[in-house]
């Protein structure tokens, strides 16, 4: 049976508390930058831009970023990963980038997601933002803003649905297939 | 899913594949317009351009877009290699997949080869033209080229003018412009378009200012000087005269239409030089947009099969 961990009440109130907790850490919206990770992270990167503007009176730039080009795995799949837009609004050299995804699991797609970053430009730092960290790091990468942490098996999966993508806000912990 | 090692024709491709392929290459156009213009996702692997025909734009394009996926690229040149010592076709590329070739460009004057080799090889094998079948990544690059500019093909009036028979880019473009659901229509003289084509469902104008009417789109050939001299057209100041795109001509098109051309272009036979380089003019972006629809090939072919 798939567990609920957060409603959209839930979601709603964590992104309020990571909005004011990026504002906190970087002294107000100068120089900032939310950048999304496609495909998740990119619509939580949008609200928390909505929602900093609402504290700040201030609107910040989201850009969106494909990560897929930057995988570690391409050399051992059988199909390649969907390549989407990126589409960052702003020379990022110099900015404060505030990366943005749904769920933290291995690190993997932040390093990719790094990676992407540089060959864009060099920011004056990079942030991690995620909505759930479900722990199980393969690579040394910490989070500085999370929405909730959720111990998870690795044999469990953690979805982020959003309406964005045409479901009702919630995250759903489920066991794998076959895993029962 | 792109689930092939090989591209060897629009023919065989879904209505699904082509588009995956083109939204693939909308991804890849982002990457060219940055600073840096090069991803490392094919590190590692080999890409070996195999030309047995001469080619200055295409074997570039591919050669760019190898390089900027990051895979190393060879340049196997005919006249200097040992296919002049009379080495089989095969053994050639048998040996170009030993020196450890993940990818194989190929070019060819006679129609099949990229097939003959795609089923005797590991290695992914690209069609890059073969003979006067089919020339995939062209007719790839002008759909997401009319894509880009029109924002959509399905619908649209679209016209390939010129030597229709001879030519495996009219012939690739004609099977993927009807899948996506243009209304295609050729135009030319009856020695160089085929006799009963209209069975495919594209229609068929020998007179240029009747087919001109109303058109999105206008898709220049090259005349093949090679041709010239076969009787399938009096002479070159004769083709002009009747099919060569003039102003005039071009003002029965609709007003936002686009030209194109896969080049190289015969000024002043097919197209007046004012044209080429005016304001309707897309020959370039056909240039640009080739870089990304091949890398998109490339990388949807790079999935492992071992």
């Amino acid at each position: 049976m798939p567990k609920e961990l957060m409603n959209k009440k839930d979601i709603d109130r964590a992104l309020m508390r990571m909005a004011h907790e990026i504002i906190e850490k970087n002294r107000g919206t100068k120089k900032l930058c939310l950048v999304g990770i496609q495909r998740g992270g990119v619509h939580l990167a949008k609200r928390l831009a909505l929602k900093i503007k609402q504290f700040e009176k201030k609107g910040i730039p989201v850009g969106l970023l494909d990560i897929a080009l930057y995988r570690d795995d391409l050399n051992i799949r059988k199909e390649q990963p969907v390549v989407r837009r990126t589409e960052v609004p702003c020379e990022i050299t110099d900015l404060k980038i505030v990366l943005v995804d749904d769920v933290l699991f291995t690190g993997r797609s932040i390093r990719a997601a790094m990676d992407a970053l540089m060959d864009l430009g060099r920011p004056a730092c990079i942030q991690l933002a995620v909505l759930i960290d479900r722990g199980h790091r393969e690579l040394p990468i910490k989070a500085d803003y999370v929405g909730k942490n959720i111990p998870t098996a690795l044999s469990e999966t953690v979805q982020v649905q959003l309406e964005e993508e045409g479901s009702e806000d919630k995250v759903i912990l489920e066991k794998m297939a076959g895993e029962e | 899913m792109l689930n092939r090692k090989d591209l060897l024709g629009i023919k065989e491709l879904s209505v699904e594949e082509i588009n995956l392929i083109l939204d693939t290459a909308a991804g890849f156009k982002d990457v060219l317009g940055r600073d840096i213009k090069k991803v490392p996702t094919l590190r590692g692997r080999t890409t070996v351009n195999l030309f047995f025909e001469p080619s200055t734009r295409t074997r570039t394009s591919f050669e760019l877009a190898a390089k900027r996926l990051s895979t190393d690229v060879i340049n196997f040149s005919v006249p200097t290699s040992s296919v002049v010592k009379g080495e089989s076709l095969i053994d050639t590329a048998l040996t170009v997949q030993a020196l450890g070739a993940d990818f194989i460009i190929i070019r060819h004057s006679s129609s099949g080869v990229p097939h003959l080799l795609a089923k005797k090889l590991v290695a992914s094998v690209i069609n890059a033209g073969d003979g006067t079948n089919e020339h995939p990544t062209q007719a790839l690059l002008d759909a997401f080229t009319i894509n880009e500019k029109k924002g959509k093909i399905k619908g649209l009036k679209i016209a390939i003018v010129g030597d229709i028979t001879h030519s495996r880019v009219a012939k690739s473009n004609i099977y993927s412009l009807t899948k996506l659901g243009a209304r295609v229509r050729l135009i030319g003289p009856p020695t160089l378009i085929p006799k009963e084509i209209e069975g495919i469902g594209v229609d068929v104008f020998h007179d240029m200012e009747l087919g001109m009417k109303d058109v999105d789109v206008v898709m220049m050939l090259r005349i093949q000087m090679e041709r010239q001299g076969k009787g399938f057209f009096p002479s070159t100041e004769e083709y002009f005269k009747n099919w060569g795109l003039t102003l005039e001509r071009l003002s029965l098109a609709k007003d936002d239409v686009i030209v194109m051309h896969p080049g190289p272009m015969n000024r002043g036979i097919e197209i007046t030089s004012e044209i080429a380089d005016g304001p309707k003019s897309v020959i370039l972006d056909q240039v640009t947009n080739g870089i990304a629809v091949r890398m998109a090939v490339m990388y949807l072919l790079s999935g492992v099969r071992r």
